[in-house]
């Protein structure tokens, strides 16, 4: 194979047709589809006395309305996509609600009609007798239990899970200094530019049932409407076109659409679509962020962390879809980058009215960051410690991996750090940072942060050399942005010896490849990056005996390299990968493109069939990568801000970051996956938050009041990397898609913090909270 | 028992479409119909129509009417007509010479993708209360000139705002220009916002020595430099309380009269 | 209306958003609606030469004018416009849900300033939201694109 590809900053392959405006996100795509339109509840909590959508069927253009009577998995739960023994009050929502609603936005019938205005004509007529019931709307509510989301949950409490490493009280009330912090998270969105969509054709003619949508996951969908639909999974094609933007919540089975276009397309024999506006997405689509840390923490005169107990309620939403991977997420990664002897956290997943929480970006790591860096901060000026040195001091060492940290990781297995180098992290970005600017009430903020990425359980790929030369490859997980389609091509491009122009890659179309798990999780490079690196090495494989079987050389001395495959220190002995590519698949019929060559009495006998046992035609191979573990990428970010002491506005006057993701396939991808991180991480800092009211309901459902930043609000950044690669899998690599979230609200609070002089204990911060904690303090 | 009605989707409720192309039309039209919007700029009718916040039965689109667009010099100050884009006024060397306090306001309305579309007399007959533009006719003592089939009055910049949003423009007027003196040495505008561009929180415009202030109050307010926060009562949001927008109004006014 | 030099009849539906009526009526799919109420800058198209919100205009009112949507800048598999070639050069696209809107207010920036400052990338960009890159090969894409342009 050839190191040409692997390391450099390939321009991506996926540019030009998306900046043409030949994008094809899943609302482009017509295909004389029927419109629909979701009726959701504008109550939080509320009994549902009657639905009379007599009126809307009547609606001259309308195709159908379903409630939850009209569909046959009506009365069926939902998936509980992760189960886990702790979870022992899990609920999960109704495609469609009949009896209670749970959050406002839960979906209560469905539209199908020739256009979106009929539709929505239609939806308007839909009269739901509604009966409100009390809502329960923090976590800090829930957590009172005056009142229940779920009558048959009591405490409102979905799932405790304690953890314990050492004996932390022994270690707390023998420890010289102990401190306590009380630390809150309000709600976060993801927001991705794309609001989510679906399409879906049934084809009685071919049995087959297609579906667009615009997810994280197809694979996971398609398994999850053969299930539901009683079909085989051959008849399902499910295909994450191009998508805005998932950052987490389009990982999810299911949206209530996902099930009702599919199965309005199957009834109707028509193609149906959805789409969602920007209003319904915010509280249609699922949440984050939410919790409330209750720390505790022993440690010695010179800084050293001897005991940490965190006690947390996790925010779950009025379901538990996704189960508790996110407070187990939490919880796991706390003590991230330091030696924590003693170490115990409880968490209960609680139940509330409003949207269910998943994964987004970060996915409970950006907490865990947030209390151990302000655990440290708290430390070190307590002791009148450079905040710095306080974390010098405690750092993981680099003779220390695999560091086993003893608590469970949402893999199944528990936290193992594999490799890193921690202190040269915080060195390096130290260095970065370099001296503090002039002026006042100007702050600095630092935070190490260590990554579980790729996780498993696999991922799977498809490589073929087509007898053009030209290679195809695919896998199932779909890209939102990460630009998979050039950095799979440079793996493959490397192992075949090819140009990366050369290699064509599909991803997250079940059709091309239709195993698999999702893109999330930091995960992509990992496991789908190797089972590229699998497939394409047994093609390769492939390539190399049936080149040395023509050639009558050594399979060991054949090498491939710019599109030949050829003896090593012989170039003249060789032959082209296209033809290798004939020649693996022996025909009787030659059909043009050089099979001739491959026929009966034009290819070169050999004895034996023509297709030796165990061998398969064509020069093309699956291959899987199936991690042993997660393995652990990190970082250091430090900044500079300023706070108007008048108007409590922020400046970040420098950001910089030191990551480590181990071996870096593309390292421009790399670069804007931290620099889109930051932004993310800044703007759930300082400027975006879910503001529901006692109600239940979102204040700030649009752009103008949930506000995320524009280019005036978030400062180019500053990065350099080192690389520990991974012992774990062939490329080396780590994950690298969350990491420019995960410290950035702890860097922004402790800088926050020194500059105003106040104590920071909570995310988002805004000028308004700068304000009024300031007005408290005086 | 109350019934909620279901949210609809981000598009207009139905109207009726004109395009009149004379102010004379526009004025007949408007004086014939009941229940009637101008649409000018859009860009801040046309969120309010696709969340279904306004839903006129009727759109009066005075865009196709020719010669209205206007930027010029009268009585010692500019004269801006209905249809001259925000943008155009931002770019326009006449005004920066004769009233650069216009020009700065203009800046700090939204983008400038908006200010393509926005006009200044359509900002002012929206009247939204964290608006510049209200605020400094205001300052400056400006007026803007309304017509109908009744005939043409000028309205005072202090008699023409009355509320949230609300003018005193009668439904068969248009709003055909608007008209500011020349801004006085030192003039200044601050505001405070959350991301660049955004409405204000608060803000201030410094006319010489008089101080209008918006974003506190229903309308822009006068008042008075020393004491600026004396008989406001501002609402309370998301992101400023009362409290937070009195503070605000007092560094506002420091740094406008401290250039 | 003339939409990328092909004349076009304007839509019967007078409430037909611009954006919707390019999307859906005339199938061209590179516009996107990210918010509908102006603020994300998804549907930036140029009207007569100046970037304006799709969804902010009636399609009726683009009747006599000139609509540029990002379809029309390299035309029929062309070469690409200095814009689009930067922002491919600086890997100012992930996802590429808002890069038509950036594209087209970009054409728009440079077309009145064309060569801004960094202060005045950053206000000429500060109307359009992207959640991928955090803007800072966005800020390199417009830089190069000046370049370009003034080649």
């Amino acid at each position: 194979m050839t190191t040409r590809w692997f390391g450099a900053r390939v321009q991506r392959k996926e540019d030009d047709r998306l900046l043409r405006g030949h994008g094809r996100f899943t609302d482009d795509i017509e295909g004389g589809a029927l419109e629909s339109v979701l009726v959701r509840s504008p109550y939080a909590h509320a009994r549902i006395r009657s639905i009379d959508v007599s009126a809307a069927r009547d609606v001259p253009g309308v195709a159908a309305v379903y409630i939850a009577a009209d569909l046959p998995f009506g009365s069926t739960d939902l998936p509980i996509l992760i189960p886990h023994p702790n979870l022992t009050h899990g609920r999960t929502q109704r495609c469609l609600a009949s009896e209670v609603v749970r959050y406002a936005g839960e979906a209560v019938a469905f539209v199908v009609a020739e256009s979106r205005a009929v539709a929505e004509d239609a939806a308007e007529l839909v009269e739901v007798d509604y009966e409100p019931l009390p809502v329960v709307i923090t976590p800090e509510a829930s957590a009172r239990a005056e009142r229940l989301v779920h009558d048959d949950v009591p405490g409102n409490v979905a799932a405790e899970m304690k953890q314990e490493v050492g004996e932390v009280d022994a270690a707390l009330a023998a420890a010289p200094r102990r401190k306590s912090l009380r630390l809150r998270f309000e709600r976060g969105a993801a927001a991705p530019m794309e609001c989510r969509a679906v399409w879906a054709r049934w084809s009685s003619d071919d049995k087959k049932l297609t579906v667009y949508d615009s997810t994280q996951s197809p694979t996971s969908i398609r398994g999850g409407l053969a299930v539901l639909f009683g079909l085989p999974e051959s008849s399902v094609e499910v295909i994450a076109p191009d998508v805005g933007g998932g950052f987490g919540p389009k990982i999810m089975l299911f949206y209530p659409d996902e099930l009702l276009v599919p199965f309005a397309a199957m009834q109707l024999g028509r193609p149906v679509k959805w789409t969602e506006d920007r209003q319904e997405h915010f509280t249609a689509v699922n949440q984050e962020r939410g919790q409330v840390h209750e720390v505790e923490v022993g440690f010695d005169d010179e800084g050293k962390l001897l005991a940490l107990s965190d006690e947390f309620i996790h925010d779950a939403g009025a379901y538990t879809p996704y189960g508790i991977i996110l407070p187990i997420i939490t919880a796991a990664q706390i003590p991230g980058p330091y030696r924590v002897p003693n170490y115990r956290v409880r968490f209960r997943d609680l139940y509330t009215n409003a949207t269910p929480t998943s994964p987004y970006r970060g996915a409970g790591r950006p907490h865990a960051c947030f209390v151990m860096e302000r655990t440290l901060d708290a430390i070190a000026a307590e002791l009148g410690l450079d905040r710095v040195e306080v974390r010098r001091r405690n750092l993981i060492q680099p003779d220390q991996f695999p560091y086993e940290v003893g608590v469970a990781w949402q893999d199944g297995n528990t936290v193992i750090y594999d490799s890193g180098d921690y202190p040269a992290l915080l060195e390096k970005a130290v260095a970065l940072l370099g001296p503090r600017p002039e002026g006042d009430h100007v702050g600095m903020g630092i935070g190490v942060y260590v990554e579980g990425t790729g996780v498993g359980p696999y991922e799977g790929a498809h490589v073929q050399v087509l007898v053009s030369g030209k290679v195809v490859a695919a896998t199932g997980i779909p890209s939102q942005g990460q630009s998979h389609a050039t950095v799979w091509a440079q793996v493959v491009a490397d192992e075949l010896g090819v140009d990366v122009a050369d290699v064509e890659v599909t991803s997250g179309d079940t059709r091309r490849f239709p195993w698999g798990v999702g893109t999330f999780a930091s995960r992509g490079a990992v496991t789908a990056g190797n089972a590229m690196g699998v497939a394409a090495r047994l093609v390769a494989d492939k390539a190399r005996r049936i080149a040395a079987e023509h050639l009558e050389a050594d399979a060991a001395d054949m090498e491939l390299v710019d599109g030949q495959v050829r003896v090593k220190g012989s170039p003249g002995r060789g032959m082209p990968l296209a033809a290798v590519s004939v020649l693996a698949n022996p025909v009787r019929y030659a059909f043009g493109g050089g099979t001739e060559a491959a026929t009966q009495f034009t290819a070169r006998p050999r004895p034996g069939p023509p297709l030796a046992d165990g061998e398969q035609p064509g020069l093309e191979a699956t291959g899987y990568y199936s991690p042993p573990g997660s393995t652990w990428a990190s970082g250091c970010h430090a900044a500079y801000v300023r706070v108007d002491p008048k108007t409590f506005r922020l400046e970040i006057l420098k950001y910089v970051v030191v990551h480590d993701c181990g071996r870096v396939i593309n390292p421009m991808v790399v670069e804007g996956q931290i620099e889109g991180g930051v932004a993310q991480g800044i703007g759930g800092a300082f400027y975006e938050r879910l503001a529901y009211d006692d109600e239940g309901q979102l204040r700030n459902a649009s752009f103008m009041e949930f506000l995320m930043p524009y280019a005036t609000e978030i400062p180019s950044i500053e990065i350099d990397h080192i690389e520990t690669p991974s012992p774990l899998n062939p490329l080396g690599v780590k994950g690298a898609g969350e990491a420019g979230v995960i410290p950035v609200g702890a860097v922004i609070g402790s800088a926050v913090e020194e500059a105003l002089g106040v104590p920071i204990t909570e995310m988002p911060l805004s000028p308004l909270r700068l304000y009024e904690l300031t007005e408290a303090r005086s | 028992m109350p019934r909620r009605r279901h949210r609809r989707r981000l598009k207009p409720a139905p109207f009726e479409y004109h395009a009149p192309g004379s102010v004379e039309e526009a004025c007949t039209l408007l004086g014939s119909l009941e229940d009637a919007k101008v649409l000018a700029g859009g860009q801040s009718l046309i969120p309010l129509l696709n969340f279904r916040l306004a839903r006129p039965a009727h759109l009066v689109d005075i865009n196709r009417i020719e010669g209205l667009d206007r930027i010029y010099e009268r009585d010692n100050g500019i004269a801006v007509q209905a249809l001259a884009r925000q943008s155009a006024v931002e770019d326009s060397d006449l005004t920066l010479r004769v009233c650069p306090l216009l020009v700065d306001a203009v800046r700090l309305v939204a983008h400038r993708v908006i200010r393509n579309r926005g006009t200044v007399c359509g900002s002012l007959a929206h009247a939204d209360p964290a608006s510049e533009l209200p605020a400094v006719l205001l300052a400056l003592e400006g007026h803007v000139v309304a017509r109908s089939t009744r005939g043409e009055r000028t309205i005072p910049a202090a008699a023409l705002f009355s509320g949230v949003m609300e003018t005193s423009l009668a439904p068969d007027e248009v709003l055909v220009e608007a008209w500011f003196p020349a801004s006085p040495v030192p003039s200044a505008i601050v505001e405070e916002s959350r991301r660049h561009g955004d409405f204000a929180l608060a803000g201030a415009v410094r006319a010489a020595g008089r101080l209008a202030l918006f974003g506190v109050a229903p309308t822009p307010v006068l008042a008075d430099p020393k004491d600026p926060t004396r008989g406001l009562q501002p609402s309370g949001d998301l992101e400023a309380t009362p409290e937070f927008r009195l503070h605000l109004v007092k560094v506002l006014t420091e740094r406008a009269f401290a250039a | 209306m003339r939409v990328n030099g092909t004349s076009y009849p304007a839509p019967i539906d007078a409430r037909r958003l611009l954006s919707d009526h390019l999307r859906h009526d005339l199938g061209l799919t590179g516009t996107h609606v990210g918010c509908e109420h102006g603020v994300c800058g998804c549907c930036t198209v140029l009207f007569d030469g100046a970037p304006a919100r799709s969804c902010l205009m009636l399609a009726v009112q683009a009747e006599g004018h000139d609509v540029t949507t990002i379809e029309g800048l390299a035309r029929d598999g062309g070469p690409l416009h200095p814009v689009q070639r930067a922002f491919h050069e600086c890997h100012g696209l992930q996802c590429g849900f808002c890069t038509p809107g950036f594209v087209m207010s970009v054409v728009g920036l440079l077309k009145q300033n064309p060569s801004p400052s960094p202060d005045e990338i950053d206000e000429g960009i500060s109307g359009n939201l992207c959640r991928c890159t955090g803007y800072a090969s966005i800020r390199r894409a417009v830089a190069r694109a000046a370049e370009l342009s003034n080649q």
